[in-house]
């Protein structure tokens, strides 16, 4: 009898087509919006990503990773004298306008390396030698720059030059990088010489990166950096978890996005719930006259509940084939951003569930009610 | 069980629907029985409660008092479970509006009570397939309801009926939406169908061109029965019902 239910469902195409149209879209738009979400998210956790460093110390004001207060540069030392410390270098980072040489300007996340250890160096080097980065005026940028440049018909390439505060800088290398939330290309050089290209300022240090001693856990080193007055360090999840969370608590984009997200989970219930009501309720008579011929309710019942999620079920895929499609389509792009953690499909798996169960729900009842002496009516 | 044997006892029906002043009584003591081997009808006026009395029979609807044997069994003490199962193996169906499901082909249709009754899918295709043979649809068998004329909607569903060769055919108005050709083959086919030994077929019918087939006819009215005589008794003290055609008299 569940082949019988499923050729009734297929076979009554208008609502059948209306039916998958609803969930696809319900299931598309939710896990669409989910994964730019998350891919948003994954976007101010960039620097994290960008520049690996097991503890991180920053001023003790700071909540997120994109949020800069100088420190003295005499912190660095401080850090040092930690007993759980083994090492700790000075990065700079800093957004300032770079002039390219056809004369216009665009801003750079500037990121100044500790020259001896190169901590916090890219992790991967498509073109050069980060090692290069001790020849004079030369910067390592990312492959975001070179989008930019290239989109403005500049032939960007090792030795290629542009100015940054009238001074020189000169690409000795590109670098594949994680893209920001701020959208801004990195910028690598050495700490010195980002602060020879920044207006001087009292306090230009931003971050000081440390390395635990072995066998000192992170947050061994954090608990005695926050002992030290006017500091405050992360280890590196804390510090990846907080920022996404200081942007969840203190931006729009999640009432955005979850706005966008529930009306997809409107909509999906409105359609589908209504076309199966209608689906079903075109039926009953021909339900109750199953019924009158020794169909139980539990047979009904279980008639209509794999109508309901077997649309569910190929919805559901549908809308993911599509996102994948997507998703495939931006990634290679660059924009908008798109992340889809496990949990994205789950998450629209578990509403698209409670759609069809929303929707069957409406059918069971009019099932179980039914009267099979209806049929002589 | 051999002819002539009650497939179908009524005993004091009572059936009421609602409660307090608009109460409708709809039987008010039933008494009949049906057997096996004979084409039954049950006629009256609109209202006198034959579609009620129907559905009391096969246990799609719950006498208030009263009982109803088939083949022996009281099904009115039944749990409804019990009673649904027995009546997907013992009972065939033919409805007014044929009820045929739409979206399925006649093989489809037909197959339903096979497959009600434990049936794999291929053995349920295969013998509803030769069940629409037997009614003259060889051919239709993937044709869907709406590509067929109403007489070919109606063998599809006396198919139905009998694709599970159940003891007892349930047939409410059978020829209400045909022509009289159309009427007058469906009858054939049940009457062929009533002639086993092992069956009984009850037709509920206010149509008198169709009367001179039934072997009995039990009138109704007002919720009670008012007489039960031989078709042939009926239409001799009621002359003024349609002559039958002669191959059928």
């Amino acid at each position: 009898m569940l082949r019988i239910a499923l050729l009734m469902l297929f076979r009554d195409k208008a609502k059948y087509i209306m039916l998958i149209s609803g969930l696809t879209f319900c299931s598309l738009l939710m896990s669409q919006q989910a994964g730019v979400f998350c891919g948003i998210m994954m976007w101010t956790t960039a620097t994290l990503r960008n520049i690996s460093s097991p503890v991180w110390v920053v001023d003790a004001k700071v909540e997120q990773v994109n949020e800069v207060i100088p420190l003295r540069d005499i912190d660095v030392q401080r850090v040092r004298s930690l007993p759980g410390v083994a090492w700790a270098v000075p990065l700079f980072w800093g957004i300032v306008q770079a002039r390219l040489p056809d004369g216009s300007f665009q801003a750079v996340q500037l990121t100044g390396l500790d020259s001896s250890s190169f901590t916090g160096r890219p992790a991967v080097m498509i073109e050069g030698r980060i090692e290069d980065l001790r020849l004079p005026n030369s910067v390592i940028v990312d492959q975001v720059a070179l989008e930019k440049l290239e989109r403005k018909g500049i032939d960007a390439r090792i030795g290629t030059t542009f100015e940054i505060n009238d001074q020189e800088a000169r690409i000795v290398g590109i670098c594949k990088t994680e893209r920001s939330f701020l959208g801004q290309p990195y910028v690598y050089t050495t700490y010195e010489r980002a602060l020879q290209y920044m207006p001087t300022q009292r306090k230009m240090l931003a971050y000081v990166l440390a390395e635990p001693k072995p066998g000192v856990s992170p947050q061994e080193v954090v608990k005695q950096v926050n002992a030290l007055p006017g500091l405050r360090a992360f280890d590196h999840q804390t510090f990846f978890r907080d920022t996404m969370i200081w942007y969840i608590k203190n931006t729009g984009i999640p009432v955005s996005f979850g706005t966008v997200v529930l009306m997809g989970i409107i909509v999906g219930i409105a359609i589908a719930g209504q076309t199966f009501y209608l689906f079903v309720h075109d039926n009953l008579r021909y339900l109750a006259a199953l019924k009158a011929m020794g169909a139980g309710t539990a047979k009904l019942v279980s008639m209509v509940l794999l109508q309901a999620f077997s649309t569910g079920f190929i919805g559901y895929g549908l809308g993911l084939g599509l996102v994948s499609i997507f998703g495939n389509a931006v990634l290679r792009n660059g924009t908008p951003p798109f992340y889809m953690p496990w949990q994205v499909p789950v998450f629209v798996g578990v509403v698209i569930a409670l759609i069809c169960c929303f929707s069957a729900a409406i059918g069971v009842a009019k099932v179980a009610r039914l009267e099979a002496a209806m049929v002589f009516k | 069980m051999s002819a002539h044997q009650p497939a179908v006892i009524c005993r004091d029906v009572v059936k009421t629907y609602g409660k307090g002043e608009i109460a409708v009584h709809a039987l008010k003591g039933v008494s009949f029985e049906a057997r096996f081997g004979e084409l039954l009808m049950i006629i009256g006026p609109s209202g006198c409660g034959k579609t009620t009395l129907l559905s009391v029979i096969c246990g799609t609807l719950r006498a208030d008092s009263g009982s109803i044997e088939l083949f022996g069994k009281n099904i009115s003490l039944m749990p409804d479970r019990e009673l649904t199962a027995f009546r997907a193996r013992y009972v065939g169906f033919i409805f007014q509006q044929f009820n045929l499901v739409p979206t399925l082909t006649a093989r489809e249709n037909v197959s339903i009570p096979r497959l009600l009754t434990g049936a794999s899918y291929a053995d349920a295709q295969r013998d509803a397939g030769a069940m629409l043979a037997q009614v003259g649809l060889a051919g239709r068998e993937e044709s869907f309801p709406s590509q067929m004329s109403g007489g070919q909607q109606q063998r599809v569903a006396i198919s139905r009926a009998m694709v599970h060769q159940p003891r007892l055919v349930i047939c409410d108005e059978p020829t209400a939406s045909l022509d009289a050709a159309a009427g007058q083959r469906a009858l054939d086919l049940l009457r062929d169908s009533a002639r086993h030994p092992d069956r009984c077929v009850i037709v509920v019918t206010h149509d008198s061109r169709i009367f001179h087939y039934a072997d009995r006819i039990v009138e109704m009215d007002d919720g009670l029965v008012t007489a039960t005589q031989t078709a042939s008794d009926y239409l001799r003290d009621h002359p003024h019902s349609p002559t039958p055609p002669k191959s059928h008299a």
